[in-house]
């Protein structure tokens, strides 16, 4: 069992995970996971059905997962982005800036550690899938 | 030039202590070498053959003297006296130790200089023209673009785990003098029949061990839609780009794979949606970093007299400097490209001499340029004897830009965990040959380009000659290339046949050297006249 | 023979295992036989080396040790464009050792 870090308020949704494949094909599923292969704009039609997406990172080094998180949110989906897998410390502030407001890691991360994390960068300089106004907004508001 | 707000200075404070706790950490063993690797890498931090490597990012190639004197101090105090330009206008240093990486930062931080993505799965270091801001030929100062580039790349969320590094270059001028193309996004800014500027895209260029020249993407994206479409460019590389195979990862492979016209046709849809987004920096941004990189006080009326007497200066003149577009200045390269020395290193008394003479004849600026040699942009002819003896004093007068002697080399076996074969004692035998027969003036422009393994570092595709080291049996072995060129008429070097050992292949240099001149009509360089008579008349004399 | 080589961790020099510890010297080696997999994963996991690997080596006549493979001769020496950094910055003939 691992320890899911949420920066929600609302309730966890338990139910299972489908795939990609499974959740197009037939299911009425209120949670499906994202593998890194998958296309998550299949997911765009259905977005009002889901509670709870799960994005898999098998190695923390594939990103793919970074813009699969960018894309759901910017179609839309206001529901649990989770976070699954080889989820580290050190990539826990970009993968929230893409748009993920859950993080299930392999191995437990402590909350003040993740903290510290989360409050690392006092600016950015892009637009991502948070509300950070980039320092390119502040300087011309 | 460019300096930080407080913004800037505050992102690059944050890296600092982020690597400073990342280092911590894996110092106690809270991470394992796996997990620490790309991290240290996105900070410019290698494991080489002796020692860990630090990569120092120099944006766009610009630098001021005292961003300069810095990289001799932290030469002198945390590595051994000297640092290693490289071909992406940044400099290394080979004797660095990890505990002090993170205070080696800070300081660069003091002078508004870091380390952030030279290396790793990401969006690496922009590179430029070497002249922005001086060429007579360019349409505008191309840097203020890779600025905002800089700005947009950095720490950008999505693309931190990319398939492979991303290298993306910036240039405003017809004449290519950055490898733009060769490049996985080379940017040229170009103006429209409206007169409008605007950015020409070519995607998918590259050398490594499946060399492309990329093709161009997109004639025309305007100014205030740069980043998304660039963003647009990285999305569909993040998402499709290969990762089943770290040598076709690259995004010259998927351009390849899925033809220009079908990734064009991805970028497209995926550019008309971010542009829904507001993603896009404000042209006051632009405006805002233009600011940075208006002319210098140039001295009007300044004399375009040289007195060219002294004929040691009339040579460096002549080789090392190129025509300013401010009359009565000139633009003066030096070459780090001693005959016998290591090609782009410099020692820390070298690299304070040349940030003092860029304070005193220079505006304040220097170059670092992709052939490892450093430019003083912005020189008062008046002041050009003067500088050259004492660049001439301190080893710095060599008279051989773009000549046999102006060898790009990576550091090789002789530094790097990758290399097959060592680069650089090839490169010293190839430059005194030359030196010793005559024969580099004769030769003419002639761009000599050595790798020492097949991940192309030295540019061994895109030199007129070029030479690739690699390992058979256990023991070194060199390849000839002939026919590259990294300029506007972009071409890829030919293998001539069967590799040499060290001293064959100086002995092959000459040789095809010799079938240039034989064979040239007027005018013509080494390139032009391969490109006439094409391999045969090589191979015959070289294997024949 | 087989040899155990890999970096210091904090100064990323480097290091032969001696059959006790970690020298920059490659003549300090020892043959570590079918070990070296159990000493590479125990040292890295004390973090006294980094990236451990073992390599073919052969015990020359002087009671040196010679790598089998250039890339850890130079290793073992140093640059050999630059004498004056290597281990044996006194000797002009070191540099014909690597090749």
């Amino acid at each position: 069992m691992v320890d899911v870090l949420r920066l929600r308020d609302d309730d966890p949704v338990s139910d299972p995970a489908v795939t990609v494949d499974s959740f197009i094909e037939q299911s009425n599923a209120a949670a499906v996971r994202v593998e890194p292969g998958d296309d998550a704009r299949q997911l765009l039609p259905h977005l009002e059905q889901l509670r709870l997406v799960e994005v898999n990172f098998p190695a923390f080094t594939d990103g793919r997962g970074y813009s699969a998180a960018r894309i759901l949110r910017e179609g839309g989906y206001t529901g649990e982005l989770r976070a699954v897998g080889d989820v580290l410390l050190d990539q826990l502030s970009h993968l929230r800036r893409c748009g993920f407001d859950a993080f299930a890691p392999e191995k437990p991360i402590d909350q003040a550690d993740a903290e510290a994390a989360f409050g690392r960068w006092p600016h950015v300089y892009q637009a991502a899938a948070d509300d950070r106004a980039p320092i390119w907004k502040l300087r011309h508001g | 030039m460019y300096r930080y707000d407080q913004y800037d200075q505050d992102m690059v404070d944050a890296r600092v202590a982020e690597f400073r706790d990342q280092t911590q950490r894996r110092i106690e063993g809270k991470l394992t070498e796996d997990q620490f690797k790309p991290l240290r890498l996105q900070n410019g931090l290698y494991l080489q053959l002796h020692a860990y490597m630090l990569r120092v990012a120099v944006p766009y190639g610009t630098l001021s003297s005292a961003q300069m004197h810095m990289l001799a101090d932290i030469a002198d105090k945390y590595d051994r006296g000297y640092g290693h330009f490289t071909t992406r206008q940044n400099i290394q240093y080979n004797w660095i130790k990890l505990e002090d990486a993170p205070q080696i930062l800070a300081d660069l931080a003091t002078v508004e200089m870091h380390a952030i993505q030279t290396s790793g799965n990401c969006i690496r270091n922009i590179s430029s023209d070497q002249f922005a801001g001086a060429a007579a030929d360019e349409i505008v100062d191309p840097r203020p673009y890779a600025e905002l580039l800089r700005q947009w790349s950095s720490f950008h969320p999505e693309f931190l785990a990319l398939p492979r590094k991303f290298k993306i270059c910036v240039i405003a001028s017809e004449t290519d003098r950055a490898a733009m193309k060769l490049h996985d996004i080379g940017i040229r800014i170009v103006r429209n029949d409206q007169g409008e500027l605007g950015a020409a895209f070519y995607v998918g260029g590259g050398m490594g061990r499946t060399p492309m020249i990329a093709p161009l993407l997109r004639e025309f994206v305007p100014l205030d839609q740069l980043i998304t479409y660039s963003e647009a460019c990285l999305r569909v590389y993040n998402r499709y780009g290969r990762r089943d195979n770290k040598y076709k990862a690259r995004i010259k492979i998927l351009v390849h794979e899925l033809g220009k016209d079908e990734y064009a046709r991805q970028v497209e849809e995926e550019f008309a949606h971010l542009q829904t987004l507001g993603i896009e920096p404000p042209i006051a941004e632009l405006e805002r970093i233009k600011t940075y990189f208006t002319d210098p006080a140039f001295q009007a009326g300044a004399s375009d007299d040289l007195d060219l007497s002294d004929p040691d200066f009339a040579l460096w003149v002549e080789r090392n400097c190129l025509a300013h577009k401010q009359s009565g200045y000139i633009v003066a390269n030096i070459s780090l490209k001693p005959v016998g020395g290591i090609p782009g290193d410099a020692s820390a008394a070298q690299i304070h001499l040349m940030a003092d003479l860029a304070k005193e004849y220079s505006f304040d600026e220097l170059r670092v340029t992709h052939a490892q040699n450093i430019v003083l942009p912005h020189v008062r002819k008046a002041d050009l004897y003067t500088l050259w003896q004492k660049l001439d004093e301190a080893g710095l007068g060599a008279a051989n830009l773009d000549t046999i002697e102006d060898i790009i080399a990576c550091p090789g076996l002789d530094y790097c965990s990758l290399a097959n074969a060592r680069s650089i004692p090839v490169a010293q035998k190839i430059a005194t040959r030359f030196a010793e027969t005559g024969k580099s003036g004769t030769l003419g422009e002639l761009k000599l380009k050595i790798s020492g393994c097949i991940n192309a570092c030295g540019h061994h595709h895109a030199g007129h000659i070029g030479i690739l080291g690699v390992d058979r049996k256990g023991v070194e072995n060199y390849q000839l290339l002939l026919g590259g060129c990294e300029g506007d008429d972009t071409s890829l070097g030919q293998i001539t046949g069967p590799g040499f050992d060290e001293d064959g292949i100086v002995g092959a240099v000459e040789t095809a050297t010799d079938v240039y001149l034989a064979n040239r009509k007027d005018g013509e360089r080494f390139l032009d006249t391969y490109r006439r008579i094409g391999m045969a008349p090589f191979k015959e004399a070289l294997y024949g | 023979m087989k040899i155990l080589t890999g970096n210091d961790l904090k100064t990323g020099a480097v290091t032969w295992w001696t059959g006790q510890d970690w020298s920059i010297h490659v003549e300090d080696a020892v043959d570590v036989g079918d070990e070296a997999d159990a000493i590479a994963a125990r040292e890295e996991g004390a973090r006294r080396v980094n990236s451990p690997y073992a390599i073919d080596a052969v015990r020359e006549d002087n009671g040196g040790i010679r790598p089998a493979h250039i890339k850890d001769r130079i290793r073992a020496l140093g640059p050999t464009v630059r004498p004056d950094l290597t281990l044996k910055p006194a000797d002009p003939e070191a540099g014909n050792w690597v090749i």
